[in-house]
C-alpha cells in the first residue's frame, strides 16, 4: 500500500470531523486511547524493577526495592558502555541514512518517472524480508570483508531497514515542500548552493528531523542485525536487555527494558513537541 | 532599458512542445504581455527568459547578447511568479532583502533598502510582519517590492493581477506602470486575461498552442484583429458569415461596404464590436444600417447590452447611455453599421456551423488568401 492510500484510510476511519482530522470531545477520545496503548505496557515494567519477588497472580509485588536499578546504573556496569554503543550506531545509522535519503527522497517525491512504483517497492522490501534471513545472509559476506564482529559492520547492517523508512519519510517531505520556491530564489540572484542553504534547507528542515529520527530509533530497536553481525562483540542496549532476560532476573530484566525504551519515548515526545504537531502532518507520502 | 529578442525560442517536455518557434522583439523600456489561453506556451517563454528553463531551442538576446546560457541568478532578470512565492519562514522585510543578503550586501543596509522598498510599494511599517500575516493583495507588493529592490534591467511578471480581488487590481496596476515608467525598466507580462493585457501593455503577443499568433498594440486586437479566433479571445461577439465582393461583404443582414485592406479571402467573418453599433433611428453617417427586433437587454452597471435580432442573425450591441432603457423585448431598432466600425477575418469554407441565412449565399470556394501570417486555424468556441 503506498503512503497516500494510507492516508486515505486514516481519513475514512477517522470517528469525527473532517478530512481525518478528529475535533473535540472525540479527538480527545482517541488521543486518550493512542496514550493508554502506548503507555500501559510500562505499567507492570516500572512495578516489576522496583519489586523483589513478584509472582503471578499479585497486583502488586509483596516487598519493593532499588535493587535492580542499581545493579543497571552502576557506573562500572555494561549498561552505559552499551548506550555509549548504541547511541554511536544510531547516530551514525542516522547520518548515512540521510546522506541517501535526501537525494532519493527528493527524486522520488518530486518526479515522476517510468518504473517509480517498482523503486519503491524495492525500497521496502529489507522492511519486508525477515531479518534474520538478511542477517545470516550478510553476515557471510561481512565475514569475509572482515567486516563482523565490529560497529562499523553493524552500522552497515542496520542501514538495511533504516534507510527504506528514511528515504520513504523523506519522500513525503519533499513532496510536500513548496519547491518551486527554489525557482524563486534563483531569480532573485541565488546560487544553486545559496539555493539550498536558504531556500531548501529551511523549507525541509523539520521533517528531514523526524525522518532521521526514525532512523535514528530503527537503529536502537536492531536486534537480530546486531547479535549476527556484532557477533556477540558489539553489545547494545537490545542485546544486553536480551542477555539479561535470559538470565533470569525479571527485576534487571524490566529495569533494562526501561532504560532502554525510555530515552526513544522521551526523544519522540519531544520531537512531535518541538514541531508542534507539524512534523507528521508533512509526511503525505509520495506524489 | 534593456532590449530583448527572443529568437527562434522553442521548448519541449517529452513529446510536447510547449513552445514552438516564438521569434518576437521586446523593445526597452516597454511593457509587453504575452496573452493566450492556459497551456499556450507564455508562461514556459516568460521562464525562458528569465533563466528558469532551458530552451530546446533558440535564443534569448538581451541588447544584442546572447544570454541563453547565462543562468539565471546573473540574467539581471528578476521573475515574480503568480503565486506571490514569499519565503514563509521569513519576515516581509527578510523577504524583500533576500535578493541582496545573496549579493552580500550588510545587514543594516539591507534593512534600511528593504523598508525603503517597502515603503515605496505602500507597506511602510509592515517589514517585520510574516508573509502569513499579509492579505494577497500585501504578499502581491512584498514579491513586486522583492523584485524591485535589486534594480532589475528586466522585470517579469506572471499574472501580476490574477489573485487580486478586484478593488485591488487597479491599485497594483497603476503601481507596476508608475515603478516601471520610474526605472524604465523593461517589462514582459503573462497572461490570459485579454483585459489585464490591455490596461497594462503597450504591446500585445498574442500566443495560441505555443505560437505566435498576432503581435501588435492592444488595440489592434480589438479593432483589427487578424483571424476569427484572435476575434474571439479579444471578447468578439459578432461574427457573421460573408463573402467578399469587392469593397463589400454580402451577409444576411445585408450587402455592407468594408474599409480597404480587411483581411481574408472570398469567404469571411464580418466583425463589428457591440459598442460600436449606432443605435437609434439617425441613420450613421454612411447611411448603412439594419433593423432588428429586440431579443432581450440588461443593465450592466456602465453599459446596456441588448441581443438584437436582425434576419435571422444575432447581435449584441452595447449602449453607453439610457437610449435602450425603453426599448424592450419585441421592439424595432435601427442600428447603423458604419464602414469604418466593420472588420473582416478569413473563414475557412468547412469551418463550423455558419447562420442559417449565410447558406443562402450558395457555394463557396476554399482558398483563403494570405494576407494573413498566422497559421489559418480551427474554429474555436466563443
Amino acid at each position: 500500500m503506498t503512503a497516500v492510500d494510507a492516508r486515505q484510510v486514516q481519513g475514512s476511519s477517522a470517528p469525527a470531523g473532517v478530512a481525518g482530522q478528529p475535533q473535540g470531545t472525540g479527538r480527545s477520545v482517541v488521543v486518550g486511547a493512542m496514550l493508554l496503548l502506548l503507555l500501559a505496557p510500562f505499567v507492570p515494567l516500572v512495578l516489576a524493577s522496583l519489586a523483589e519477588g513478584y509472582f503471578f497472580p499479585q497486583v502488586l509485588p509483596d516487598r519493593w526495592s532499588t535493587r535492580a536499578w542499581r545493579i543497571v546504573l552502576d557506573p562500572s556496569g555494561r549498561t552505559w558502555s552499551a548506550l555509549v554503543d548504541t547511541v554511536t550506531i544510531g547516530v551514525a545509522v542516522m547520518v548515512l541514512s540521510l546522506v541517501v535519503a535526501i537525494p532519493a527522497g527528493r527524486v522520488l517525491g518530486t518526479r515522476r518517472f517510468r518504473g517509480k512504483r517498482v523503486v519503491e517497492l524495492v525500497l521496502l522490501t529489507p522492511v519486508l524480508v525477515p531479518a534474520v534471513a538478511v542477517a545470516i545472509g550478510i553476515h557471510v559476506v561481512f565475514l569475509r570483508l572482515g567486516l563482523a564482529g565490529g560497529i562499523p559492520g553493524v552500522v552497515l547492517a542496520h542501514l538495511i531497514p533504516a534507510t527504506p523508512y528514511v528515504i520513504l519519510l523523506s519522500a513525503g517531505v519533499f513532496a510536500n515542500a513548496d519547491l518551486e520556491l527554489e525557482a524563486q530564489a534563483r531569480s532573485l540572484g541565488a546560487s544553486w548552493w545559496r539555493t539550498r542553504l536558504h531556500v531548501t534547507l529551511p523549507l525541509v528542515a523539520p521533517g528531514l528531523a523526524v525522518a532521521a529520527l526514525f532512523g535514528f530509533l530503527v537503529s536502537w530497536g536492531q536486534y537480530v542485525l546486531t547479535l549476527v553481525i556484532g557477533g556477540g562483540r558489539v553489545v547494545t542496549l537490545p542485546i544486553l536487555l536480551f542477555a539479561t532476560a535470559s538470565g533470569g532476573d525479571a527485576s534487571v530484566t524490566a529495569a533494562t527494558a526501561l532504560f532502554h525504551s525510555l530515552p526513544a519515548v522521551v526523544l519522540l515526545v519531544a520531537t512531535t513537541r518541538v514541531l508542534g504537531g507539524q512534523g507528521f502532518a508533512t509526511f503525505g507520502g509520495t506524489r | 532599458m534593456t532590449d530583448i529578442r527572443l529568437e527562434g525560442l522553442t521548448r519541449r517536455y517529452g513529446s510536447v512542445t510547449a513552445l514552438d518557434g516564438l521569434t518576437l522583439d521586446i523593445g526597452g523600456g516597454t511593457v509587453t504581455a504575452l496573452l493566450g489561453p492556459s497551456g499556450c506556451g507564455k508562461t514556459t517563454a516568460l521562464k525562458l527568459v528569465a533563466g528558469l528553463l532551458d530552451p530546446s531551442g533558440g535564443q534569448v538576446l538581451f541588447d544584442g547578447h546572447d544570454v541563453t546560457d547565462v543562468p539565471a541568478e546573473r540574467r539581471g532578470a528578476v521573475m515574480v511568479f503568480q503565486d506571490h512565492r514569499l519565503f514563509p519562514y521569513l519576515s516581509a522585510g527578510d523577504n524583500v532583502a533576500f535578493g541582496l543578503k545573496m549579493r552580500g550586501v550588510p545587514r543594516r543596509q539591507r534593512r534600511r533598502e528593504a523598508e525603503a522598498v517597502l515603503e515605496r510599494v505602500g507597506l511602510d511599517g509592515l517589514a517585520d510582519r510574516h508573509p502569513a500575516e499579509l492579505s494577497g493583495g500585501q504578499q502581491q507588493r512584498v514579491a513586486l517590492a522583492r523584485a524591485l529592490i535589486l534594480q532589475p534591467e528586466v522585470l517579469l511578471l506572471d499574472e501580476p493581477l490574477a489573485n487580486l480581488d478586484a478593488h485591488l487590481r487597479e491599485g497594483m496596476r497603476e503601481l507596476i506602470l508608475d515603478v516601471q515608467r520610474e526605472r524604465d525598466l523593461t517589462t514582459v507580462v503573462v497572461t490570459h486575461d485579454q483585459e489585464e493585457a490591455v490596461v497594462l501593455s503597450e504591446d500585445i503577443a498574442l500566443l495560441f498552442d505555443g505560437r505566435l499568433h498576432q503581435h501588435g498594440a492592444p488595440r489592434t486586437f480589438f479593432e483589427h484583429p487578424a483571424t476569427e479566433r484572435t476575434a474571439r479571445f479579444f471578447g468578439a461577439a459578432n461574427l457573421v458569415a460573408g463573402r467578399r465582393h469587392g469593397d463589400r461583404v454580402h451577409t444576411p443582414l445585408g450587402s455592407l461596404r468594408v474599409p480597404d485592406g480587411t483581411p481574408g479571402g472570398p469567404d469571411v467573418w464580418l466583425t463589428v464590436r457591440p459598442e460600436r453599433l449606432v443605435v437609434g433611428d439617425t441613420p450613421a453617417a454612411d447611411g448603412q444600417h439594419v433593423q432588428g427586433r429586440v431579443v432581450s437587454s440588461a443593465f450592466l452597471g456602465t453599459r446596456t447590452r441588448a441581443t438584437v435580432e436582425v434576419a435571422g442573425v444575432r447581435l449584441t450591441v452595447d449602449v453607453a447611455d439610457d437610449a435602450l432603457a425603453d426599448v424592450g423585448p419585441g421592439s424595432l431598432l435601427t442600428l447603423g453599421l458604419p464602414a469604418e466600425a466593420l472588420w473582416t477575418v478569413p473563414r475557412e469554407a468547412t469551418a463550423g456551423p455558419t447562420p442559417r441565412a449565410a447558406d443562402e449565399l450558395g457555394p463557396v470556394a476554399a482558398s483563403a488568401d494570405g494576407t494573413v501570417t498566422s497559421p489559418p486555424d480551427r474554429r474555436t468556441q466563443p
